[in-house]
């Protein structure tokens, strides 16, 4: 997560280059989103006072829009497809076996912060369904057993990193 | 710069083009998710081990997504050959193959582009072919989207260069003649709409093109704006002078960056060259437009919601009237349009209004474009005349239901649409056959389903959609399709009464009736479509507790036969994600159904010469013992 001071400046610097006017405000918003990869609480009062309009009203039309996220993402981040190709083939299966894999549900982030797990509905690429998004990697054609295998290597990766991280504190 | 000047610039930039050898790679993205990035690495590398200095071109979507990666190399004074499929390990080969030497590689080839009566497949005659016609897909996947040269060379922009010298009543006129219906679903008339704005008092006048594609299963918008731009930006520039306006917009969903990012370098190209910006082509007419990212709210593609949006606010559909065309955006007359119907209009111009006529049917003209997917053979794109068949679409274009499976049922319009059954594929594709079966022609997604899908879990996947986007301004949309989700929630669980039924079918009038958007009253066309058709399969559930298709998975057990089991192989103790199945070796194996997902990987993994796991519904043809353990176990 990025730190509170340096969030504040990104805000300050991205509403520079907007009028005050209300219509900017669903692109200031996906600005932010983009640069701090979710909308900090912080983030959504600094961008109501900037156009002037309460907080609240900031908050109905972030919160009304798929695409805001108020909570950051894991490391990897992972999207499970649930159009209705992927539907017809399965995808509840999918969603059901990344929530047990991953021991998190939808919609939430893992404590660790490397794990987060969203619905989306359609990527639109239904020759490959189901189809599972992890960090930017389509998978396609998966089943439960397949997703249990993609992970792997990504489990793998933030573990192996978990242990340097505590040899680095150690020495 | 004339368009004389500029058209013969870009026809030479072509012809030279043509003289050469160039490779054309599909990275749309479905090419892209289909591993094409990786396919064009590849060709580069291999070209520059042979040492070659060949053009690689990107290009859009054929429309034959279940061949993606899709690869064509073209050769001055030989055969274009099409090669589907493409993965790297094979990108050497035909580097070596066909690109420095003479073996077309055909082997590999999905089949050739000229010719014909040869060996290889000939493209053009593949089934499919004889019963599309493309008009918006004619350079799809062939020319470059990111140059304009290309789509000026195929005749781009010259409709626009014969409008701006003609009245913009004679345009409205062309378009009246042409019998033009907006593509995004209800087909009102593009003249009216076109009329309406040009005679409305008040300016600025806007044009906005509504890319908000949120159907899911439906890709159409995505591939016109990421394969051939330009025409739609032609269209939209026409529109312009037709009503007297001089800013358009695309509003297009943030989550197609790809789209985005092609428009944006259209729209520089275009600006270049003078067909955007204060004196287009020289004259008095200006007209600019600029992009506008949409958030991800399905009651978006709503003509009402969407300005909402594009002014800030949340994506709230109002009542009409006023019309768009007397209060649009910053409540001024705006026209708003689909990407395909504006994509229609420089051919309309060009050709004659009385050509687009001549396609078609009495009440709906030209094409239809659909994307084709779920449960056939051929996932892809398509564009037929209206009044093709159902069955055209789905067995000769689509190359019917994969894997030999039984066809069910086609769900087109998406959520707003219906399930037609299979007694209704002979009815011509149309925007009112279509309104009197109880579907609609919707924007274009054909969603097919085979005997393993359920029909009442997919009117509960539609209606939980709907829930979910409903934008909860209206009572009946926010509160009665949470209502309807519940009650499906209950039959597909085996909860379900028989009174049900006729809850439903209330609930369903009732949420039409009391919603003031298309979202709203189209909702339950999902129930109510599978009701019409698939009462067998609600009464099932509810008297019998049984799922025909076995998908429900509080319906359905999976079990083990004993004397199928092969004891000694243990495939579905080791892959079973729950760790639900017992037997030690030499043992039967046996299946914990308080454990079970339900996933059915077990089914899938048993080898096939045992095909010992089956799947029952209902849970009670369990045979006994085994179910007396599964209520233990409870």
């Amino acid at each position: 997560m990025i730190a509170e001071k340096q969030a504040s400046q990104a805000v300050a610097e991205i509403l520079g280059h907007y009028k005050k006017e209300k219509k900017n405000l669903i692109p200031l918003l996906q600005e932010v989103q983009t640069k701090l990869g979710y909308l900090p609480r912080k983030a959504l009062q600094e961008i109501a006072d900037f156009l002037e309009m309460p907080e609240v009203e900031v908050w109905g039309v972030a919160t009304f829009y798929n695409q805001f996220r108020f909570v950051p993402l894991g490391k990897y981040h992972t999207v499970v497809c649930m159009g209705t190709a992927c539907h017809l083939a399965g995808g509840r299966l999918i969603l059901e076996a990344l929530e047990r894999e991953l021991s998190i549900k939808v919609g939430e982030t893992a404590e660790d912060g490397n794990f987060s797990l969203e619905r989306v509905a359609c990527i639109g690429c239904c020759m490959l369904a189901p189809v599972v998004v992890i960090k930017d990697k389509i998978h396609p054609k998966m089943t439960p057993f397949k997703v249990e295998e993609a992970l792997i290597p990504y489990k793998q990766e933030a573990q192996g990193e978990l242990k340097e991280g505590k040899s680095k504190s150690k020495s | 710069m004339t368009f004389e000047e500029i058209s013969n610039k870009a026809k030479s930039e072509w012809e030279a083009l043509q003289r050469g050898s160039y490779i054309l790679i599909g990275t749309a993205t479905c090419g892209r998710a289909a591993g094409a990035l990786d396919v064009v690495d590849a060709f580069k590398k291999g070209l520059t081990r042979q040492g070659l200095d060949v053009l690689i071109i990107q290009v859009g979507c054929m429309g034959l997504c279940y061949a993606e990666p899709l690869v064509t190399i073209s050769k001055p004074g030989s055969l274009r050959v099409v090669y589907s499929n493409v993965t790297p390990e094979i990108v050497p080969r035909l580097v070596e193959g066909y690109v420095a030497g003479d073996d077309p590689c055909l082997e590999l080839a999905l089949g050739t582009l000229e010719g014909g009566g040869g060996e290889a497949v000939y493209i053009p005659e593949l089934p499919r072919f004889e019963y599309e016609l493309r008009l918006i897909l004619r350079c799809c996947g062939y020319s470059n989207p990111e140059n304009i040269n290309h789509y000026i060379a195929n005749g781009g922009y010259s409709g626009l260069e014969k409008a701006l010298k003609i009245s913009p009543e004679k345009i409205i006129g062309e378009l009246k003649k042409s019998g033009l219906r907006g593509r995004g679903g209800a087909g009102f008339p593009a003249h009216l709409k076109w009329e309406l704005c040009r005679k409305a008092g008040g300016t600025p006048k806007y044009v906005i093109c509504n890319a908000d594609e949120g159907d899911p299963g439906a890709f159409m918008d995505r591939v016109v704006l990421e394969s051939d731009p330009h025409q739609v930006i032609e269209g939209m520039i026409i529109a312009g002078y037709a009503i007297g306006a001089e800013q358009g917009y695309i509003y297009v969903r943030a989550e197609y960056p790809l789209a985005i990012e092609r428009i944006q370098i259209a729209l520089k190209q275009a600006r270049k060259l003078g067909f955007l910006g204060d004196n287009i082509l020289g004259g008095d007419f200006g007209f600019h437009i600029e992009i506008a990212a949409g958030a991800g709210a399905f009651v978006s593609g709503e003509a009402t919601a969407l300005v909402a949006a594009m002014e800030g606010r949340r994506s709230e559909p109002r009542p009409r009237p006023p019309r768009l065309s007397e209060a649009g955006l910053w409540n001024k007359p705006t026209l708003l349009n689909n990407v395909k119907t504006f994509a229609f209009v420089p051919l309309i111009i060009e050709r004659g209004g009385n050509w687009f006529a001549s396609i078609g049917t009495e009440g709906s003209k030209g094409t239809a474009m659909f994307t084709l997917a779920g449960k056939v053979a051929n996932v892809g794109l398509a564009e037929v005349p209206m009044g093709t068949t159902l069955s055209k679409l789905v067995y000769d274009i689509g190359g019917g239901i994969a894997k030999d499976k039984e066809f069910k049922a086609v769900q087109i319009g998406g959520p707003s649409g219906g399930c037609l059954p299979e007694s209704l594929l002979n009815i011509p594709i149309d925007y009112d056959s279509l309104r009197e079966a109880g579907s609609m022609m919707g924007s274009g997604g054909m969603i097919v389903m085979d005997e393993n899908n359920c029909m009442v879990d997919a009117a509960r996947f539609f209606i939980d959609f709907s829930t979910k986007e409903s934008c909860g301004k209206c009572t009946m949309c926010r509160l009665g399709t949470l209502q309807m989700l519940r009650i499906l929630e209950d039959i597909t669980a085996g909860r379900g009464g028989i009174d049900d039924i006729a809850l439903l079918l209330a609930l369903a009038e009732d949420v039409k009736a009391g919603s003031l958007c298309g979202l709203g009253q189209t909702a339950p066309n999902p129930v109510l479509t599978t009701m019409r058709y698939f009462r067998d399969e609600y009464e099932a559930h509810i008297l019998e507790k049984r799922c025909p298709a076995r998908v429900c998975p509080e319906l359905t057990v999976y079990y083990i036969l004993p004397d199928k089991c092969d004891r000694a192989c243990e495939h579905c103790i080791l892959t079973c994600p729950t760790k639900a199945i017992k037997g030690d070796k030499g043992e039967v194996k046996i299946i914990d159904q308080v454990k079970c997902s339900k996933c059915g990987t077990c089914l899938e993994v048993c080898p096939p010469e045992y095909n010992a796991v089956v799947k029952l519904s209902p849970v009670s043809l369990l045979p006994a013992s085994k179910l007396s353990e599964r209520k233990a176990g409870k």
